[in-house]
Protein backbone atom coordinates (compact mmCIF):
# COMPACT_ATOMS: atom_id res chain seq x y z
CA UNK A 1 0.00 0.00 0.00
CA UNK A 2 1.37 3.97 -0.96
CA UNK A 3 -0.39 6.18 0.55
CA UNK A 4 0.24 10.04 -0.72
CA UNK A 5 -0.95 13.50 0.81
CA UNK A 6 -2.54 16.56 -1.01
CA UNK A 7 -3.62 19.66 0.77
CA UNK A 8 -6.35 21.60 -0.86
CA UNK A 9 -7.32 24.79 1.40
CA UNK A 10 -8.43 22.88 4.81
CA UNK A 11 -9.02 19.74 2.93
CA UNK A 12 -6.42 16.63 3.47
CA UNK A 13 -6.73 14.04 0.63
CA UNK A 14 -5.17 10.97 0.58
CA UNK A 15 -4.41 9.14 -2.62
CA UNK A 16 -4.04 5.58 -1.74
CA UNK A 17 -2.85 2.47 -3.66
CA UNK A 18 -2.38 -0.75 -3.48
CA UNK A 19 -3.62 -3.66 -0.47
CA UNK A 20 -4.97 -2.49 2.24
CA UNK A 21 -4.24 -5.31 4.81
CA UNK A 22 -2.86 -6.63 8.23
CA UNK A 23 0.53 -5.39 7.30
CA UNK A 24 -0.17 -1.84 5.82
CA UNK A 25 -3.58 -0.60 7.48
CA UNK A 26 -1.61 0.38 10.60
CA UNK A 27 -0.13 2.60 8.39
CA UNK A 28 -3.27 4.04 7.03
CA UNK A 29 -4.65 4.45 10.73
CA UNK A 30 -1.54 6.29 11.58
CA UNK A 31 -2.21 8.88 8.74
CA UNK A 32 -6.01 9.43 9.62
CA UNK A 33 -5.66 10.15 12.90
CA UNK A 34 -2.45 12.29 12.88
CA UNK A 35 -5.02 14.16 10.28
CA UNK A 36 -7.96 14.20 12.48
CA UNK A 37 -6.88 14.36 16.00
CA UNK A 38 -3.52 16.35 15.54
CA UNK A 39 -3.87 17.92 12.59
CA UNK A 40 -7.72 19.06 13.14
CA UNK A 41 -8.51 19.33 9.58
CA UNK A 42 -12.05 19.79 8.91
CA UNK A 43 -12.11 17.57 6.12
CA UNK A 44 -10.31 14.27 4.86
CA UNK A 45 -10.69 12.76 1.97
CA UNK A 46 -10.02 9.38 1.20
CA UNK A 47 -9.77 8.46 -2.51
CA UNK A 48 -9.72 4.51 -2.90
CA UNK A 49 -9.71 4.40 -6.62
CA UNK A 50 -6.08 2.42 -6.57
CA UNK A 51 -6.68 0.19 -3.77
CA UNK A 52 -7.04 -3.57 -5.00
CA UNK A 53 -7.65 -5.24 -1.75
CA UNK A 54 -9.05 -4.17 1.77
CA UNK A 55 -9.36 -6.22 4.65
CA UNK A 56 -11.37 -6.27 8.18
CA UNK A 57 -8.27 -4.29 9.59
CA UNK A 58 -8.26 -1.87 6.55
CA UNK A 59 -11.83 -1.28 7.49
CA UNK A 60 -11.58 -1.12 11.21
CA UNK A 61 -8.84 1.42 10.68
CA UNK A 62 -11.69 3.32 8.26
CA UNK A 63 -14.02 3.48 11.40
CA UNK A 64 -11.42 4.45 13.34
CA UNK A 65 -10.87 7.37 11.86
CA UNK A 66 -14.60 7.93 11.22
CA UNK A 67 -14.95 8.04 15.14
CA UNK A 68 -12.02 10.24 15.01
CA UNK A 69 -13.60 12.82 12.65
CA UNK A 70 -16.87 12.48 14.78
CA UNK A 71 -15.32 13.36 17.98
CA UNK A 72 -13.11 16.57 16.31
CA UNK A 73 -16.30 17.41 14.55
CA UNK A 74 -14.34 17.06 11.24
CA UNK A 75 -15.88 15.15 8.00
CA UNK A 76 -14.24 11.94 6.73
CA UNK A 77 -14.97 10.98 3.49
CA UNK A 78 -14.55 8.24 1.22
CA UNK A 79 -14.18 7.96 -3.12
CA UNK A 80 -13.31 5.70 -6.46
CA UNK A 81 -14.75 3.03 -4.13
CA UNK A 82 -14.29 -0.41 -6.98
CA UNK A 83 -16.49 -2.66 -6.86
CA UNK A 84 -14.13 -5.37 -4.38
CA UNK A 85 -13.96 -2.94 -1.55
CA UNK A 86 -18.07 -2.33 -2.27
CA UNK A 87 -18.46 -5.49 -1.32
CA UNK A 88 -16.35 -5.80 1.62
CA UNK A 89 -17.90 -2.23 3.29
CA UNK A 90 -21.76 -4.27 2.36
CA UNK A 91 -20.64 -7.20 3.86
CA UNK A 92 -19.45 -5.97 7.37
CA UNK A 93 -23.15 -3.65 7.09
CA UNK A 94 -20.85 -0.56 7.22
CA UNK A 95 -21.52 1.09 3.70
CA UNK A 96 -24.05 3.23 4.96
CA UNK A 97 -22.32 4.86 7.55
CA UNK A 98 -19.78 5.78 5.70
CA UNK A 99 -19.77 9.46 3.58
CA UNK A 100 -19.15 8.21 0.44
CA UNK A 101 -18.70 9.90 -3.22
CA UNK A 102 -18.23 9.34 -6.69
CA UNK A 103 -15.37 11.13 -7.45
CA UNK A 104 -13.02 13.74 -6.12
CA UNK A 105 -15.18 16.97 -7.26
CA UNK A 106 -17.97 15.95 -5.17
CA UNK A 107 -15.68 14.83 -2.63
CA UNK A 108 -14.29 18.84 -1.84
CA UNK A 109 -17.34 20.54 -2.64
CA UNK A 110 -18.22 23.30 -0.23
CA UNK B 1 6.55 -21.89 -0.51
CA UNK B 2 3.97 -23.73 -2.28
CA UNK B 3 3.55 -26.90 -5.16
CA UNK B 4 0.89 -27.61 -7.15
CA UNK B 5 -0.45 -31.15 -7.84
CA UNK B 6 -2.08 -30.97 -11.37
CA UNK B 7 -2.60 -34.49 -11.55
CA UNK B 8 -4.84 -34.34 -8.39
CA UNK B 9 -7.06 -31.60 -10.34
CA UNK B 10 -9.74 -34.20 -11.58
CA UNK B 11 -9.80 -36.36 -8.26
CA UNK B 12 -12.50 -35.67 -5.79
CA UNK B 13 -13.55 -36.90 -2.39
CA UNK B 14 -17.09 -37.02 -0.96
CA UNK B 15 -17.85 -35.04 2.22
CA UNK B 16 -21.11 -35.22 3.49
CA UNK B 17 -21.66 -31.66 4.77
CA UNK B 18 -24.93 -32.28 5.89
CA UNK B 19 -24.76 -31.95 9.38
CA UNK B 20 -23.40 -28.33 9.38
CA UNK B 21 -24.96 -25.36 10.38
CA UNK B 22 -24.27 -21.63 9.62
CA UNK B 23 -21.58 -20.31 11.00
CA UNK B 24 -18.73 -22.03 13.38
CA UNK B 25 -18.67 -25.48 14.35
CA UNK B 26 -16.61 -26.31 17.33
CA UNK B 27 -15.22 -29.84 17.37
CA UNK B 28 -14.64 -31.42 20.66
CA UNK B 29 -10.87 -32.31 21.28
CA UNK B 30 -11.95 -36.31 19.94
CA UNK B 31 -12.97 -34.67 17.22
CA UNK B 32 -10.82 -33.75 14.16
CA UNK B 33 -12.25 -32.09 11.19
CA UNK B 34 -12.68 -34.31 8.36
CA UNK B 35 -9.69 -33.77 5.87
CA UNK B 36 -10.02 -35.29 2.31
CA UNK B 37 -7.07 -37.59 0.99
CA UNK B 38 -5.94 -37.69 -2.34
CA UNK B 39 -7.30 -34.56 -4.18
CA UNK B 40 -4.51 -32.03 -3.38
CA UNK B 41 -4.78 -29.01 -5.28
CA UNK B 42 -1.62 -27.01 -3.44
CA UNK B 43 0.23 -26.66 -0.15
CA UNK B 44 1.68 -23.77 1.01
CA UNK B 45 4.03 -23.33 4.42
CA UNK B 46 4.89 -20.01 5.42
CA UNK B 47 5.42 -17.79 8.47
CA UNK B 48 3.35 -15.87 10.07
CA UNK B 49 4.32 -12.65 8.70
CA UNK B 50 1.77 -10.02 7.38
CA UNK B 51 3.60 -9.85 4.62
CA UNK B 52 3.35 -13.05 2.90
CA UNK B 53 -0.37 -12.46 3.27
CA UNK B 54 -0.66 -10.61 -0.21
CA UNK B 55 1.27 -13.71 -1.78
CA UNK B 56 -1.35 -15.98 -0.07
CA UNK B 57 -3.91 -13.93 -2.02
CA UNK B 58 -2.24 -13.84 -5.27
CA UNK B 59 -1.67 -17.95 -5.54
CA UNK B 60 -5.29 -18.57 -3.99
CA UNK B 61 -7.14 -16.02 -6.55
CA UNK B 62 -5.34 -17.75 -9.74
CA UNK B 63 -6.38 -21.29 -8.06
CA UNK B 64 -9.72 -20.42 -7.24
CA UNK B 65 -10.38 -19.05 -10.61
CA UNK B 66 -8.82 -21.93 -12.31
CA UNK B 67 -11.34 -24.78 -10.49
CA UNK B 68 -13.95 -22.38 -12.07
CA UNK B 69 -15.22 -20.10 -9.18
CA UNK B 70 -16.93 -17.08 -10.51
CA UNK B 71 -15.08 -13.46 -9.85
CA UNK B 72 -17.43 -12.79 -7.22
CA UNK B 73 -17.00 -16.39 -5.20
CA UNK B 74 -12.74 -15.98 -6.11
CA UNK B 75 -13.13 -12.71 -4.09
CA UNK B 76 -14.65 -14.61 -1.09
CA UNK B 77 -12.49 -16.80 -0.90
CA UNK B 78 -9.58 -15.04 -0.94
CA UNK B 79 -11.07 -12.73 1.40
CA UNK B 80 -12.52 -15.68 3.86
CA UNK B 81 -8.77 -17.04 3.63
CA UNK B 82 -6.94 -13.79 4.36
CA UNK B 83 -9.21 -13.01 7.44
CA UNK B 84 -8.39 -16.53 8.59
CA UNK B 85 -5.10 -16.19 8.28
CA UNK B 86 -5.01 -12.93 10.27
CA UNK B 87 -7.23 -14.11 12.70
CA UNK B 88 -3.95 -16.97 13.24
CA UNK B 89 -1.62 -14.41 13.44
CA UNK B 90 -2.47 -11.87 15.84
CA UNK B 91 -4.97 -14.02 18.19
CA UNK B 92 -2.84 -18.02 17.87
CA UNK B 93 0.37 -16.30 17.46
CA UNK B 94 0.24 -13.09 18.91
CA UNK B 95 2.10 -11.46 16.49
CA UNK B 96 5.10 -13.05 16.26
CA UNK B 97 5.91 -13.40 12.21
CA UNK B 98 8.20 -16.34 12.76
CA UNK B 99 5.87 -18.85 13.56
CA UNK B 100 4.39 -21.67 11.22
CA UNK B 101 1.24 -22.05 9.53
CA UNK B 102 0.40 -24.47 6.80
CA UNK B 103 -2.34 -24.61 4.75
CA UNK B 104 -3.69 -27.11 2.33
CA UNK B 105 -6.17 -26.90 -0.45
CA UNK B 106 -8.00 -29.54 -1.82
CA UNK B 107 -11.11 -30.39 -4.61
CA UNK B 108 -13.91 -32.72 -3.15
CA UNK B 109 -17.09 -33.27 -3.54
CA UNK B 110 -19.35 -31.74 -0.31
CA UNK B 111 -23.15 -31.79 0.15
CA UNK B 112 -25.27 -29.74 2.64
CA UNK B 113 -28.85 -29.44 3.24
CA UNK B 114 -29.63 -26.98 0.97
CA UNK B 115 -27.38 -27.59 -2.05
CA UNK B 116 -24.06 -30.01 -2.94
CA UNK B 117 -21.24 -30.10 -5.66
CA UNK B 118 -17.79 -29.86 -5.90
CA UNK B 119 -16.15 -28.02 -3.72
CA UNK B 120 -13.00 -26.38 -2.46
CA UNK B 121 -11.61 -27.53 0.91
CA UNK B 122 -9.20 -25.54 2.73
CA UNK B 123 -7.46 -26.48 6.01
CA UNK B 124 -5.41 -24.18 7.77
CA UNK B 125 -3.05 -25.05 10.27
CA UNK B 126 -0.70 -23.43 13.43
CA UNK B 127 0.61 -24.14 16.78
CA UNK B 128 -0.18 -21.25 18.71
CA UNK B 129 -2.25 -20.98 21.68
CA UNK B 130 -5.72 -22.43 22.05
CA UNK B 131 -8.13 -20.16 20.45
CA UNK B 132 -11.11 -19.71 22.82
CA UNK B 133 -14.37 -20.43 21.16
CA UNK B 134 -16.38 -18.26 23.43
CA UNK B 135 -14.28 -15.15 21.74
CA UNK B 136 -14.45 -16.45 18.52
CA UNK B 137 -18.28 -14.91 18.14
CA UNK B 138 -17.70 -11.82 16.26
CA UNK B 139 -19.51 -9.16 17.54
CA UNK B 140 -22.77 -7.32 16.46
CA UNK B 141 -22.72 -5.79 13.25
CA UNK B 142 -24.87 -2.43 14.72
CA UNK B 143 -21.99 -2.25 17.21
CA UNK B 144 -19.76 0.40 14.79
CA UNK B 145 -16.31 -0.03 16.17
CA UNK B 146 -13.10 -1.19 14.77
CA UNK B 147 -12.60 -5.02 15.07
CA UNK B 148 -14.19 -7.78 15.38
CA UNK B 149 -15.57 -8.51 11.56
CA UNK B 150 -12.87 -11.10 10.53
CA UNK B 151 -15.25 -14.24 11.64
CA UNK B 152 -18.58 -12.56 9.90
CA UNK B 153 -16.62 -12.64 6.87
CA UNK B 154 -15.25 -15.96 6.88
CA UNK B 155 -18.70 -17.33 7.98
CA UNK B 156 -20.38 -15.62 4.89
CA UNK B 157 -18.08 -16.12 2.46
CA UNK B 158 -17.87 -19.90 3.05
CA UNK B 159 -20.63 -22.61 3.36
CA UNK B 160 -18.85 -24.55 6.27
CA UNK B 161 -16.36 -23.07 8.72
CA UNK B 162 -14.83 -26.02 11.38
CA UNK B 163 -12.70 -25.46 13.83
CA UNK B 164 -10.80 -28.04 15.92
CA UNK B 165 -7.95 -28.59 18.55
CA UNK B 166 -5.53 -31.37 18.33
CA UNK B 167 -1.93 -32.36 19.44
CA UNK B 168 -1.13 -28.97 19.90
CA UNK B 169 -2.40 -27.74 16.73
CA UNK B 170 -5.43 -25.62 16.14
CA UNK B 171 -7.20 -26.62 12.59
CA UNK B 172 -9.76 -24.65 10.35
CA UNK B 173 -11.26 -26.26 7.30
CA UNK B 174 -13.36 -23.93 5.05
CA UNK B 175 -15.48 -25.61 2.47
CA UNK B 176 -16.83 -23.37 -0.54
CA UNK B 177 -19.16 -25.03 -2.65
CA UNK B 178 -18.51 -24.83 -6.37
CA UNK B 179 -21.68 -24.82 -9.16
CA UNK B 180 -23.83 -25.49 -6.50
CA UNK B 181 -27.00 -27.60 -6.92
CA UNK B 182 -29.71 -26.30 -5.16
CA UNK B 183 -30.48 -22.57 -3.73
CA UNK B 184 -27.35 -20.83 -3.36
CA UNK B 185 -26.78 -17.60 -1.48
CA UNK B 186 -27.55 -14.59 -3.15
CA UNK B 187 -23.81 -13.25 -3.93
Amino acid sequence: MQIAARHLDKITIFDISGDIDLATSPELRKALLRELRELKMPRVVLNLGAVRYIDSSGVASLVEGLKASRDVGSRLILFGLNRTIREVLQLSKLLKIFEIYENEEQSVAP
Amino acid sequence: MYYLERRCVRQSASVDLSETKRGIQFLRPEESAHVSRGSLLLRMELRSNPAMLCVVRNALGQLAATLGFSEPECREVVLAVDEALTNIIRHAYLGDAERPIEASFRRIHASRADKSGDALEIVLEDRGVTVNSKKMCGRALEDVRPGGLGLHFIRECMDTVEFSRRNGRNQLRLVKILHAQGSQKGT
